[in-house]
Order: structure tokens, then C-alpha cells, then sequence
């Protein structure tokens, strides 16, 4: 519960960028996905994650792609494709057996001890449920294409 | 001396300012901010953490701002990191966010800073180290409805007596931890938050605050040990995946949490005297470079 506090601000994203924003957010995109949320039918109780149950999501929102699903947990288990590298110590997957894509892109996320999740984007900000981080990154990316890691 | 950025002269403010412009221009600015980047992301509570969600995250941010503080003094020896102490300087108006030190907050239409020293616009702060496609500093002050924390909030951790404890990760109770923020009231993690933009993410040094913002949590560590002379850095053994009281810590390879303990071998907080009455200097220093105190 404690530390929690901050999803509050995940269900609220910026709301000014959000109206001022969405023009901004659409100009970038591929063409083919309509408008707002397309009628992608939710995926699964809201998206929530059984803590190391899989869990798939696939939909549009503020007319990005945002795909995410768990693997059921082998926690240091083989490669997450082209993830970056990290902190010099060969430790290569950090989101317990989850990815997040935004428009095909791999979001850098891991996984809290308390199963919640944070990602590169949102690194201060622990987030219960996947589908909710995947859409706060795509608030604070606001348009913004994600690029590799360096 | 590391003073209260309120208290800084207009000179000053601008000798910082154009300390951290000269970095940025030789190029050795980014150094900074790849680095945290790369232990932001390779730090986890299931495997080997040194930066963040363990308990040398204050040794080895104090190492970090010495870096980063020493390369500053290269360029303009009088220069000390300020810190900010944002359970007084809450207004997103006033300093630090003013024009002539840190700019203001981002615009409305794409969270871009468009004030100070740097906006993108005046041509001295591109953002090279990033995860997306912007190039320009991006923060929202207060968005989301994110309130700074208070100076109840702060008091109620520096109280906590135990430095930190098992698991040593971010469900940990103890005073590391509730001072980065993953459990009890959030201090370190919230202020990121409120910052918003850059701040929010791995690649936070983007944003100039992150020294003032750091600077604040270094000398908070500083203000714990003196209320809690008996208490010190803890896990003192080897424990696994985190760094034990004397062990090297990435990257330096030979710089210890025992090394960091004591700010005053490398630099003084402007409140050191005034707090330190009562205590005694020697003292304090004893209890904390003790190991075994
Ligand atoms: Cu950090
Ligand atoms: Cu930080």
C-alpha cells in the first residue's frame, strides 16, 4: 500500500498535456491506427496481473500501440531480444519475465520486490498493474518515439 | 562550504550556472548522466544493486556528486554544489525555478523548459543521453496533482533509528529506504516525481536540479547521522547482492560506503555548526567513522 500513492498520479497523467498534447501525440504515428481508443476489447480482469501469472494486453491508446504480457517467471530466464545493458554486470532482463512494446518499441521496465513495476520512463513511480505503466509511458512520451538504449 | 541554494548571491548562482554550461559543451556532462542511467536500469531487488534501492544508495550518490562536483571545480574553483531543500523552497515560481539559475517549468503543450539557462532555444542544453526521440529539457513542476513532500514528512524519517534492514531492497523498512522513497511517506522518489519530465526518468542528471535535488539528500543523510550517533551503516558483513560497509562499490572499484560516512573529510553543509553544537564535532565524527559504534 505505502508507496503506492504515486499510482494516483498514474490515473491522472498531466491532464493540460493530455488535451493540449493529443494533436502532438497523433502527428508522429503510423496511419493506420484510428482515432482515440480503438475498440481493442480489454484484455483480462483490467489488464491486472496475477503477481507471476502471464497476462496479455494489446490495444491503442491516445493512438499508440501498447502491447505487454508476462511470461510466466523464470526469473533470470534467456534474453529480452535487443535489451540494452546494464549496470555492468551482465544481469540482462529486469521486469520478471514482462515487456512492454509502445508502437513496436521495447519499454525498459523491472520489476519491484512487491511485484509492482516502474520503467525507464517512469522510474520513481511504481505502478501495480503493466497495462497502467505501458499507458503512463505513453503519456510522458507524449508523442515521442522511443529509441534504443545507447 | 554546500550552501542552501536560497541563500546563493546572483553571482553565484550564474558561476554555477556556467560551470555546469562548460561541462555540457566539453561533452563530459553526459558522462554523468549515461552513468546513472545505466545503474537506474541495472539495479534490481532480485539481483546486484549499488546505486539505487539498496543501502549504498547514499554512499554512492555522495561519491557520485563529489564527481560530478570536482569536475565543476575544474572549470571554476570557487564553485560548490548548492543544495535545495524542498520542504521550504516550494514555489515552482521562485528559486531554484527562476530565470537566472535553473529556468522554469516546461510549457503546456510539451512539458519543453523554454526559460533560462536551459531551454533549448538559447543553444547550450541539448539532451544526447535519452530513451526518446526529444531532445529538449521536459519538466512539469507539481503535475499530476504531486505535492513536495513536508517538513513533518522529513522529520518523520530522519527519526528512524535503523539505517536500513533486510532485504535491504525496496521493501526494506528503515531510514535508507524511506528516505528514497519506495516505502512510508516517500521523500527522494516523490521529489522526482514533482519534477517531472527528465527527473521522472532514468536519465534524471539530464536536468541541473538533480545536483540540488541530491545535494539535499546527501545532507539529509548527514543530519540523520548527527541525531543518531549510534547508528551507522548497515549491512556491516558481506551480504548478498548489496554492499556491505566495506566492500567497493561500481564503478570506482575502491571507494567504500566506509570511505563516504564522514562529508566533512571533503566538504562542510552550511548548517554543520549550528547543528553540531551539542553534539560536539569530535564526537559525531567518532560515532561515524566507527564501525563498531
Ligand atoms: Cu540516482
Ligand atoms: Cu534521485
Amino acid at each position: 500500500m505505502d508507496g503506492h500513492h504515486a499510482v494516483r498520479h498514474a490515473a491522472h497523467p498531466n491532464r493540460r498535456r493530455m488535451l493540449i498534447g493529443s494533436g502532438l501525440a497523433l502527428a508522429g504515428l503510423a496511419a493506420a491506427t484510428p482515432l482515440a481508443l480503438a475498440a481493442l476489447p480489454e484484455n483480462g480482469p483490467a489488464g491486472r496481473a496475477a503477481p507471476d501469472g502471464p497476462m496479455r494486453f494489446d490495444e491503442v491508446y491516445r493512438g499508440r500501440r501498447i502491447q505487454g504480457w508476462t511470461e510466466p517467471v523464470a526469473h533470470h530466464g534467456p534474453g529480452g531480444g535487443e535489451h540494452h545493458r546494464s549496470g555492468g554486470h551482465g544481469h540482462d532482463r529486469h521486469g520478471g519475465g514482462a515487456r512492454v512494446l509502445v508502437d513496436g518499441r521495447d519499454l525498459h521496465l523491472m520489476r519491484n520486490a512487491d511485484g509492482s513495476w516502474i520503467s525507464v520512463v517512469n522510474h520513481y513511480q511504481t505502478y501495480d498493474d503493466l497495462r497502467a505503466l505501458a499507458r503512463g509511458a505513453v503519456d510522458a512520451l507524449d508523442g515521442a518515439a522511443l529509441i534504443p538504449l545507447a | 562550504m554546500r550552501r542552501n541554494q536560497a541563500t546563493l548571491t546572483d553571482a553565484e548562482k550564474q558561476d554555477f550556472v556556467e560551470a555546469v554550461l562548460a561541462l555540457k559543451r566539453r561533452g563530459r556532462y553526459d558522462r554523468f548522466v549515461r552513468t546513472h542511467q545505466e545503474f537506474v536500469m541495472g539495479d534490481t531487488d532480485d539481483g546486484p544493486r549499488v546505486a539505487h534501492r539498496g543501502p549504498s544508495f547514499l554512499p554512492w550518490h555522495r561519491r557520485f556528486l563529489l564527481d560530478f562536483e570536482e569536475e565543476l571545480r575544474g572549470i571554476d574553483d570557487a564553485v560548490e554544489l548548492p543544495y535545495w531543500d524542498w520542504t521550504v523552497d516550494q514555489d515552482p515560481e521562485a528559486a531554484p525555478w527562476t530565470e537566472d539559475f535553473l529556468g522554469g517549468t516546461g510549457r503546456a503543450a510539451d512539458g519543453q523548459v523554454t526559460t533560462g539557462p536551459f531551454a533549448r532555444g538559447g543553444g547550450r542544453w541539448r539532451i544526447s543521453v535519452r530513451v526518446d526521440s526529444r531532445d529538449f529539457l521536459r519538466r512539469s513542476l507539481g503535475a499530476g496533482g504531486v505535492r513536495l513532500p513536508t517538513r513533518a514528512e522529513l522529520d518523520s524519517v530522519l527519526a528512524l533509528s535503523s539505517y536500513d534492514q533486510s532485504p535491504w531492497h525496496s521493501r526494506a523498512d528503515g531510514f535508507r529506504n524511506q528516505l528514497e522513497g519506495w516505502r512510508g511517506v516517500n521523500l527522494h522518489n516523490r521529489v522526482h516525481q514533482w519534477v517531472d519530465g527528465h527527473m521522472a526518468t532514468g536519465a534524471s542528471p539530464n536536468d541541473p536540479v538533480f545536483w540540488l535535488h541530491h545535494c539535499f539528500i546527501d545532507k539529509l543523510w548527514a543530519d540523520w547521522q548527527r541525531l543518531h550517533p549510534g547508528s551507522g551503516y548497515l549491512p556491516r558483513r558481506p551480504t548478498r547482492d548489496v554492499v556491505s560497509l566495506e566492500e567497493p562499490m561500481r564503478p570506482w572499484g575502491d571507494v567504500t560506503p566506509a570511505d563516504m560516512l564522514d562529508h566533512t573529510r571533503f566538504y562542510a553543509y552550511d548548517t554543520d555548526e549550528e547543528e553540531g553544537e551539542g553534539a560536539g564535532a569530535e564526537t559525531e565524527t567518532g560515532a561515524e567513522g566507527d564501525p563498531g559504534a
